[in-house]
């Protein structure tokens, strides 16, 4: 008994140190940017701040080019909400019509919607840039929201149809004899009963989203337009290798929605990885 | 079936008892029109935001372009070019290299510590959690940041060993800064592992044990061979993905140095975007995508050896 004890201390003990070795960068960064910008790397290796500071914050949050970190995470926040909108408008409606309804093209579109899950955004980098920019659309967010009312991500589709085959058809059939048309259907019983995978939809959607770097680097010119992640990049860019405070804080706050939506709704998140892991 | 629904929603609204509005209804209400109606945001996006932009940019790769001038039309000289560049040569390398070195990794540790975790546990959701966190994070321009400083001379690294190594600067360890932070996400991965783990089913260990089969034996008798379908599903994602890095490169080492990290999208990012050659760039996508689904297919085509299917 005493031995499976000392196992049990010995397991927890091992994933425990393991798994603080993972996190521990994360921590560094946090614990960093509470430090004074000075004292960073000389006391990189003590991770309690001798004397905890919010001046890095207060720095960095002034941002650059007469543009406050206030601008970048609304616009952040725009991009990410809008787009995230118009995946959860189109993407279920899609999966709706390919899972559960039968119709000519059915079989042709899911073949496409696999296609473009296994197609990868880098390779579409040079031609959708030609061509929004040729609708001028460079400078404006629309590259960044109006393909998600379209259901142009085909691995949303593919989740959301994973879940609707599983809702049993009776229901749809019931609905049908209650006088429901197909949009009732939809509208009544599959999106109702969808929740959970819209839920884990929403939040991939919106994480996707809220650290895209490519798309802003690709689109997005002027410094009132930039998003975080791109305004760090520039941040960086801009400050010297020793005054790494500001810029620390300000990668931590955006990291801080991530983090709160990761530890509030990790259930949805570690579902929706799960289930879409099990189909190959 | 129609005219069924049809009649019920006459009865509920008298007011639509023109022949013209009843038959349109039922015209929309048929399960064919229904569907197309349902995908047409997709199809209309698949053509708008897919189909125009390839069509366009097999266009410009035989052309001479820079977006400010108008394209001019010279063949397959983008291609010969390209074939005659060392750097694509380079990039190519670097990119196989990383995806050969850190995909495996990857897996690896996925693998390990689903192993571990399937023992439940109080506190296994919570070290889940944890395990999966790097995974969320990983692809943003903050982790970006902070392994550039880690790695840098006076960072967190060398504070830690006691060393004063430039790992960035170094053409012969700046590539593996990637490959640890990339190795470092093996979360997800770990997550369909534990899922599928979950699925296989009980009575098939309780038989092993009952022959006298060891755990050890156990998991490559029974886990191992049930696993390999996922396996397969995970080194086939992993593998494309990690041939298209490019947030991460670009951020902390932009290809340097001596292009030891010049990866395929990067160097497609500069030939465009930098030096403005967007037909060569063009070009460069569609050997990309060439060459993603020759891989995919000849992963594909080796699945029937070591895959079990039940």
């Amino acid at each position: 008994m005493n031995a499976l004890k000392k196992c049990h201390i010995f397991y927890h003990a091992v994933v425990i140190a393991f798994a603080a070795l993972m996190i521990y960068p994360l921590v560094w960064m946090v614990m960093s940017s509470l430090k004074e910008s000075s004292t960073i790397f000389h006391t990189a290796n003590q991770l309690i701040p001798a004397n905890p500071t919010l001046e890095n914050y207060v720095q960095g949050w002034k941002g650059f080019s007469h543009t406050t970190f206030a601008t970048f995470f609304l616009n952040t926040a725009w991009v990410a909400l809008v787009g995230t909108f118009g995946t959860l408008v189109s993407s279920p409606l899609v999966a709706y019509a390919l899972s559960r309804l039968n119709f000519r093209l059915r079989r042709a579109l899911f073949g496409i919607v696999l296609v473009t899950m296994m197609l990868p955004e880098q390779v579409l980098m040079i031609p959708q840039y030609l061509w929004f920019n040729s609708l001028g659309w460079v400078n404006t967010y629309y590259p960044m929201t109006v393909p998600a009312f379209f259901a142009t991500h085909g691995f949303y589709i593919y989740l959301l149809m994973n879940f609707m085959s599983s809702i049993p058809r009776e229901l749809d059939a019931a609905a049908k004899i209650d006088g429901c048309s197909f949009y009732s259907i939809y509208g009544r019983v599959i999106l109702p009963l969808s929740a959970p995978a819209i839920a884990t939809v929403s939040i991939f959607s919106f994480i996707g989203r809220w650290n895209d770097y490519m798309a802003p680097l690709l689109y997005l010119k002027r410094t009132n337009k930039y998003t975080v992640s791109l305004a760090l990049k520039l941040f960086m860019d801009n400050t010297s290798s020793s005054d790494y405070g500001a810029l620390f804080a300000m990668s931590a706050l955006s990291l801080a929605p991530i983090f709160i939506i990761f530890v509030t709704m990790q259930r949805h998140l570690t579902e929706g990885v799960s289930t879409t892991g099990l189909k190959g | 079936m129609e005219r069924k629904s049809a009649k019920n929603q006459l009865s509920k609204n008298p007011k639509a008892f023109s022949p013209r509005a009843f038959s349109l209804k039922a015209f929309f209400n048929s399960e064919s029109v229904a569907g197309h109606v349902c995908a047409a945001p997709f199809m209309l996006g698949f053509v708008a935001f897919f189909v125009v932009p390839m069509i366009t940019s097999l266009y410009y790769s035989f052309c001479n372009y820079n977006i400010v001038s108008p394209p001019v039309w010279v063949g397959l000289k983008n291609f010969a070019d390209i074939f005659k560049d060392p750097v694509f040569y380079k990039s190519l390398q670097v990119t196989f290299s990383f995806a050969i070195a850190s995909v495996p990794m990857k897996l690896l540790f996925a693998l390990a510590v689903a192993l571990i975790l399937i023992k439940g546990t109080r506190l296994t959701a919570f070290y889940r959690a944890v395990y999966y966190l790097p995974s969320i994070l990983g692809s943003s321009v903050a982790v970006a940041i902070l392994w550039k400083r880690m790695f840098s001379v006076d960072g967190l690294v060398n504070r830690v060993l006691g060393l004063r190594i430039a790992w960035i600067g170094d053409t012969r360890t700046a590539l593996w800064v990637l490959i640890i932070l990339a190795v470092w996400q093996f979360g997800s991965s770990m997550l369909i592992f534990l899922s599928s783990m979950k699925q296989i089913p009980s009575e098939l260990y309780e038989a092993a044990r009952v022959d006298g089969a060891g755990s050890v034996r156990a998991f490559f008798r029974i886990t191992l061979p049930m696993l390999t379908p996922t396996i397969f599903f995970n080194l086939v994602m992993q593998f494309i993905n990690g041939l298209l890095v490019f947030a991460q490169g670009q951020i902390i080492s932009d290809g340097k140095p001596m292009n030891s990290t010049m990866f395929y999208v990067l160097h497609m990012y500069q030939q465009s975007f930098r030096f403005g050659k967007v037909g060569m760039a063009a070009a460069m996508g569609w050997i990309l995508l060439i060459v993603v689904a020759a891989l995919t297919f000849i992963l594909f085509k080796t699945r029937k050896r070591w895959v079990y299917d039940y």
